[in-house]
């Protein structure tokens, strides 16, 4: 655990938030860009796993576990909107055949 | 705390009853656990309040208050919800129980004393609410709703929970007492990292998607439009009020020493809020449609109490939140009948309104003139408080543009009046349902009842 702990702070701090922000902003691109449910599905989970990575690295900088602990919360959360999210989905496939969001112009967006 | 324990076992009792097909007995047991969730939560009121389960949850005056306002929302909607459900499924436990499950991420989110306690509280209300909009499953509209109220929701907890990472980053704790101390040793705007203004700014945009203000705003209309109509009541009313109890909180709590920082932002999001919510809503030939914009721009005049933070936002917030929420269900309920008549939510589906249905008329009448912000009703009372506040603080501009606002609101709520009272047109008598003619009536005399006596609120709170 020691060295683990050693290891991860041979990065500097700034590395991970650097990298955890590229990751972010990717997955938010893919959110405003791609025209796939599933796919703008997986650009929020990609968000989301940034937010993690971010959570324990600053948790192994500090020396503190709460951010260990919220990264479960969000994990456990993330689960529980992604069962939500896909039965959304295939509801939407029964009734259309189709996950393409444009599709989704009946109301005016 | 004995509310939440309530509100979330109150929800597994109902499943069990639908699964023994008690279906008469789910709206009763409903109402009397609400009511002794609210009677629980006000019993704590003037407690001295300490924060409980290792400091996540604070359950004070503040958090009693807007539970109190949300619990009463529910148990009126949930009174228009009688022979709503059973149109949709025969399933009609699942209902209930999954709007109690929300009411109980409301009360996390308007009590919580640590981030982890409002994220977790904004994803419980959020994931039933998903599930919420799009109960209609074979309903298009519906099914759009719910598409796009998820993806928008998963976009902005995204953000929520960046902004969060990055304060726990700088501060080193979740705990909102531990984070603004951290502030408060932290004088000098230099001595704080640039980090922990990222984190302020990607928590408003997060909480501005969940409250609707623009420009995070575009997802409202459809869903709002969407959505079964009795949960649009739920979701303009509840969980608005939630969303800003939640975001006061936040913001009272710990970035208020930082308001030189956020307060041009908020500003610049309340005055396009207004604006964007009130002309978009003039165009409007749905009342559905219209009220969802008229959501928008009372989402406008709620941000004035964060913009001017003090020590009576929290009641003015309660005041506006409470005469909006009961004006908003009139509204909606009102929709729910003529919806049924004409199956269509369009301006023309009120018309000749009064002839017929006098009561009808009167009440929504009412609930307009309070939207509205005309003297002697709730809605008045509500802006008084919230531009007095503002005055307070010498935004004089902001309450200049905000009457401006309020004119403009007007035209659009009066529309409905004149079709109901002037506009002519062949219909039959509606049958207003006696658990309607109650929420109706109950909603219109509080409305008129906060507009004469607003002492008694104002003592109240």
């Amino acid at each position: 655990m020691e060295t683990l702990t050693k290891t991860i702070q041979g990065v500097p701090l700034n590395h991970y938030i650097l990298l955890c922000s590229i990751i972010f902003s990717i997955g938010v691109i893919g959110v405003l860009i791609r025209r796939n449910a599933i796919v703008i599905f997986m650009s929020v989970e990609l968000m989301l796993n940034s937010v993690n990575l971010l959570l324990t690295a600053f948790s192994v900088y500090r020396g503190d576990a709460t951010g260990q602990v919220f990264v479960f919360f969000v994990m456990a959360l993330a689960a529980a909107e992604v069962a939500v999210g896909l039965a959304i989905i295939v509801m939407i496939y029964r009734n259309t055949n189709s996950v393409d969001i444009n599709v989704l112009n009946r109301l005016k967006w | 705390m004995n509310t939440l324990i309530i509100i979330s076992v109150l929800p597994l009792v109902l499943l069990y009853l639908g699964l023994y097909k008690a279906q008469k007995a789910l709206l009763p047991v409903t109402i009397i656990g609400l009511l002794l969730a609210l009677g629980c939560a006000i019993s704590q009121w003037n407690d001295n309040a300490v924060p409980i389960y290792h400091g996540m949850m604070l359950f004070d005056n503040f958090s009693i208050m807007f539970s109190g306002i949300t619990i009463v929302s529910t148990i009126l909607i949930i009174f228009l919800s009688r022979g709503y459900f059973e149109r949709i499924s025969n399933h009609i436990a699942e209902y209930y129980a999954i709007i109690l499950f929300s009411l109980a991420g409301i009360i996390v989110m308007v009590s919580f004393h640590n981030l982890t306690m409002l994220f977790i509280g904004i994803e419980i209300m959020s994931v039933s609410l998903y599930i919420l909009a799009g109960i209609k499953k074979s309903d298009f509209a519906s099914n759009e709703a719910a598409l796009k109220y998820f993806l928008m929701g998963a976009f902005s907890t995204g953000f929520l929970l960046f902004g969060i990472a990055l304060i726990y980053g700088s501060s080193g704790s979740f705990n909102l007492e531990a984070i603004s101390s951290w502030v408060l040793d932290h004088p000098h705007v230099k001595d704080i990292t640039p980090m922990f203004y990222t984190g302020v700014l990607l928590i408003i945009v997060g909480l501005c998607f969940k409250v609707g203000a623009a420009p995070f705003h575009f997802w409202t209309p459809d869903v709002y439009e969407g959505s079964p109509t009795l949960i649009t009541a739920f979701m303009s009313t509840v969980v608005k009020t939630a969303g800003f109890a939640a975001f006061l909180r936040l913001f009272s709590a710990c970035f208020a020493p930082l308001s030189a920082f956020w307060v041009p932002v908020l500003l610049v999001i309340t005055v396009i809020t207004l604006f964007i919510g009130n002309i978009t809503a003039l165009y409007q030939h749905s009342f559905k449609r219209m009220l969802a914009f008229s959501s928008i721009s009372h989402a406008g005049y709620l941000l004035f109490a964060i913009v001017a933070l003090g020590a009576s936002s929290g009641s003015s917030v309660a005041v506006y939140a409470t005469a909006y929420s009961i004006a908003s269900i009139i509204a909606f309920g009102a929709l729910i009948l003529v919806q049924q008549q004409s199956g269509s939510d369009n301006f023309e589906s009120f018309n000749g309104l009064s002839k017929k249905n006098p009561f009808l008329a009167l009440v929504v009448t009412i609930a307009m003139l309070s939207l509205a912000g005309i003297p002697l009703t709730a809605g008045f009372i509500g802006k008084f408080f919230m531009f007095s506040t503002a005055l307070k603080q010498y935004q004089v501009w902001l309450v200049v543009l905000a009457v401006v606002n309020a004119i403009i609101s007007i035209f659009y709520y009066f529309r409905v009046i004149v079709a109901m009272y002037f506009r002519d047109a062949e219909r039959a008598e509606l049958t207003i349902p006696v658990y309607y003619k109650f929420v109706l009536g109950l909603s219109a005399l509080i409305t008129i009842l906060i507009g004469v006596y607003p002492d008694v609120i104002s003592k109240f709170f």
